[in-house]
């Protein structure tokens, strides 16, 4: 199934989308985006672009409205009742992810979300990638085998499975959970990647592995990374949003953000003032 | 007094009052089958049990036991399962689902006695239906469905929200992370309502004196078109089950081994309930194992 079926984007926009520079295409056009639960207001009109093949970092503190956001670009925030935004998050130049009209479904497995704790389906390593392969009508042993080996190999992760593919995917360490839930999103062959915190909750191996694995991945998906770690921000990332208190207080190409930030907030927080 | 001694107090305790619980069981069960499991033979579960004369056995009436526990269970995990899934996952939390979810509590504290003299009404008399299995099984499934709905709703509740998440974050429907990741984690936990409703079928008389009856017509076994009179498969026919048999030896019974009888039947009873557990929770515990790749 081709992208540009599955959210049903108009072909001679995609066309155009084609023509311009790769490097300035733009996968994510925030416009004006607020996002409240009830009465709260956790997100207030944060416009910024997402490019396509880089990796935009959101630093801040907590409760700053990071994940909020994240969340709301693949519409997980639908499951909360109370949650409601205003705003556009216009998607390759064409559909807007917020209209009723999206189909949330294709939505979802073209922008695929990696969460803060690891949380593999408490089946084994294959079967947690073949759990969606499965539900999309691929269902031939064969075609899945390829499937997952290939995501598997795309997460950095098939050496250290292999051999235990039909193992329980809760015997395999926090960092190796982390990397097959990446692996199971790859399957999907998503456009882009929306990482919750990916490395958070694991140790500085395996988090190291995880920021190798992401730089990796810039080469063929574009990737939005909420992190709290802010070397981590200036080592992977290409352009940074720098979040306090539901605002974009700064966006700005990563090195600028981190050498020479123009707000004051963000020099404090990025050298440790508060936060 | 001291955080120590209290502490050593405290376990003292729970330690006295764990072993009142077991020395009753124990004795309970010790009791019950030291004076049954004499009487058993493979003569006592094959033959007719005779309402004049000594030496009448329980065939039917296990016969009976299993196959209305069967039928009620067909009736009951479904509609439980469904009730639960549409309690946890679809309900608006409301009014109105506070208001059913109390319906459904009241329901479970109904006594079984009450249930039977509606079943009467209901299925023996408006639907004219006569003594039959069908109408005591949907007698028991009114009895069991409250406690089936609230351990499926529990259950599925208590599956982690990562886990519904990272289904639908693949962009898998509701219905179907339902079906592949919710119901399977929650499996074990159903299960373990799904045996308990079974044990209180099993042992259940209240409710089916009045929707069973006390009679069991004469049943051949090589017949096993359900559509036939003497089939034991026949679900318009009355059925005595093996608790409703003990009640009805010890309270009316005029056959000269009164003690024998109940006594076997009920070691007979424990003994089944006691395999039907153990038998589920074996299953459960393979097709679980399949499930989730674990050791």
């Amino acid at each position: 199934m081709s992208r540009s079926i599955t959210l049903e984007i108009p072909e001679q926009k995609s066309e155009e989308v084609k023509e311009n520079n790769k490097a300035t295409d733009i996968v994510l056009d925030i416009k004006d985006l607020s996002v409240y639960y009830g009465e709260n207001q956790a997100v207030k009109h944060a416009s910024f672009p997402v490019y396509k093949n880089q990796v935009t970092a959101l630093i801040g503190p907590s409760g700053c409205g990071k994940s909020t956001f994240l969340r709301t670009i693949n519409r997980m925030n639908d499951l909360i009742p109370i949650a409601h935004n205003k705003g556009e998050i216009v998607y390759e130049n064409a559909v807007n992810l917020l209209s009723d009209e999206v189909d949330i479904i294709a939505l979802r497995k073209e922008i695929g979300m990696v969460f803060q704790k690891p949380n593999p389906f408490p089946k084994s390593v294959y079967n947690n990638i073949a759990h969606a392969l499965r539900f999309y009508g691929i269902t031939k042993k064969k075609e899945l085998n390829r499937i997952v080996e290939e995501s598997l190999k795309k997460a950095v992760l098939w050496d250290e499975v292999k051999d235990r593919l039909h193992e329980s995917a809760l015997a395999l360490s926090g960092g190796q959970q982390q990397r097959l839930c990446i692996a199971r999103t790859l399957a999907m062959e998503p456009n882009l990647l929306l990482l919750d915190e990916p490395a958070s909750a694991l140790d500085p191996v395996s988090n190291a592995k995880i920021e190798e694995l992401i730089l990796h991945l810039k080469e063929d998906y574009s990737i939005v990374i909420v992190t709290h770690n802010m070397q981590q921000a200036s080592r992977i990332s290409d352009k940074t949003a720098f979040f306090l208190n539901g605002n974009v207080v700064e966006y700005d190409d990563t090195k600028n953000i981190f050498t020479n930030p123009s707000k004051k907030e963000t020099e404090d927080y990025i050298s440790g003032r508060f936060g | 007094m001291n955080s120590k001694v209290s502490d050593r107090i405290a376990t003292g305790v729970f330690v006295l009052l764990a072993s009142i619980i077991v020395l009753l069981l124990v004795s309970l069960f010790g009791y019950i089958l030291v004076r049954g499991v004499p009487h058993i033979s493979l003569d006592f579960l094959t033959t007719e049990s005779s309402t004049v004369s000594a030496g009448g056995g329980i065939r039917d009436q296990l016969f009976n036991s299993f196959y209305v526990l069967f039928i009620t269970m067909l009736i009951t995990v479904p509609l439980g399962v469904c009730g639960g899934i549409y309690m946890a996952e679809y309900a608006k939390p409301g009014k109105l689902t506070n208001f059913i979810r109390s319906c459904i509590e009241m329901l479970a504290s109904l006594p079984s006695i009450v249930v039977g003299m509606f079943g009467l009404l209901i299925f023996v008399n408006t639907f004219d239906w006569g003594y039959s299995i069908i109408g005591g099984a949907l007698a028991l499934t009114i009895f069991n469905i409250p406690t089936m709905v609230r351990v499926t709703e529990d259950s599925i509740r208590s599956v982690p929200g990562e886990l519904k998440e990272a289904s639908l974050a693949l962009g898998i429907t509701h219905w179907h992370t339902i079906k592949t990741v919710i119901l399977p984690s929650a499996f074990p936990g159903i299960l373990t309502g799904a045996i308990l409703a079974a044990g209180r079928v099993f042992g259940e008389a209240a409710a089916l004196l009045f929707t069973v009856g006390l009679s069991t017509p004469r049943l051949d076994y090589g017949n096993w078109n359900p559509f036939s009179e003497d089939s034991p498969l026949n679900l318009m026919r009355p059925a005595e089950t093996l608790s409703v048999h003990i009640w009805a030896t010890n309270t009316n019974g005029i056959i000269p081994d009164i003690d024998a009888v109940s006594a076997g039947a009920s070691a007979i009873l424990i003994l089944s309930v006691l395999l039907f557990n153990l038998i589920a929770r074996w299953l459960g515990s393979v097709i679980h194992k399949k499930y989730t790749a674990s050791k």
